[in-house]
């Protein structure tokens, strides 16, 4: 047996991951629970996509820049 | 548009600016405008390292995606359920922008192409320890075989695109004139069936379960 701990992770597929589109299509959703819930309410509430986030890059990238401006007040209009 | 019952006060009171007439509206629009901006800056930011573009060109970037996310988020402006706040909804479509033309603009780097394979830095991709490179010698030469031998052509394609070349999800999105969640499947796919040709002979251990993890390659995808 292997000891590629990075090749095992990457390899290994979760059936309850929902995929990109229907990830993106809440993400909004996602991340205003997660601000108002905390994570772990969240993921319960959305399995399909807390397994996606956590295996897509790309998805996961959005996930992060939109949790990281939605956590923003939005009267600050600076850049 | 379900209407404005159950809506937040900040998240109805931009409904009703978008929705009202001159200038209320265009006062309005260059606000959210602004909002977008700042988020789509933001992101590019965030991003660092992992593009290359800097100074006038980074922020033509971020007005091009502030400006089409605007035009994006009036055009769908119906289907705002008030699920989430406003605001999160509209950033959705700014971070999405921001995704998009990074994915365009991977391909206008003169070192990009799908041409070169990189199989020498697959065990870097998937964090191999140096030390590890010779005594995981034959599951490499297995996992390259699974590669060549289970996988569909287009599977394949994409496999030694993402992984093995580093090209950027969103890139080969571009690139092959698809979807992301139609390239995700893909992989999603060939990562399948290569456990299972990994397992069958050997090299890994029969899947225990559990939530998928791609972490040692998604940020460099």
């Amino acid at each position: 047996m292997t000891d590629w701990p990075g090749l095992e992770e990457f390899l290994r597929t979760d059936p309850r991951d929902v995929g990109c589109d229907q990830a993106l299509r809440i993400l909004h959703v996602y991340v205003d629970l997660i601000l108002s819930e905390g994570a772990g309410p969240t993921a319960r509430r959305y399995p399909g996509v807390a397994a996606h986030l956590l295996a897509c890059g790309p998805c996961s990238d959005d996930y992060d820049g939109l949790l990281a401006a939605a956590g923003q007040p939005a009267g600050d209009e600076r850049a | 548009m379900s209407g404005e019952r159950g809506l937040d006060a900040d998240s109805a009171q931009w409904l009703r600016a978008l929705q009202a007439s001159a200038p209320d509206r265009d006062l309005a629009l260059a606000r959210l405008h602004a909002l977008l901006l700042r988020v789509a800056r933001s992101e590019l930011r965030r991003r660092e390292g992992r593009h290359p573009i800097t100074g006038p060109d980074l922020d033509d970037l971020a007005h091009q995606a502030a400006d089409d996310a605007l035009v994006a988020v009036t055009a769908k402006l119906g289907q705002f359920r008030g699920e989430s706040r406003f605001t999160t909804w509209a950033y959705k479509f700014a971070v999405l922008e921001v995704s998009a033309k990074l994915g365009r603009h991977f391909w206008q780097r003169p070192a990009a192409s799908l041409e070169t394979d990189q199989w020498e830095r697959l065990p870097d991709r998937l964090s191999m320890r140096p030390d590890q490179l010779a005594e995981q010698a034959d599951l490499l030469a297995a996992l390259r075989q699974a590669v060549e031998e289970q996988l569909t052509d287009r599977q394949r394609r994409v496999f030694t695109a993402i992984v093995v070349n580093g090209i950027p999800l969103d890139a080969l999105v571009v690139q092959l004139g698809s979807s992301r969640n139609v390239i995700y499947k893909t992989m999603f796919d060939a990562r399948r069936k290569l456990r299972a040709a990994l397992v069958a002979n050997g090299y890994l251990a029969v899947p225990a379960g559990g939530p998928a993890g791609l972490d040692s390659v998604r940020r460099s995808s």
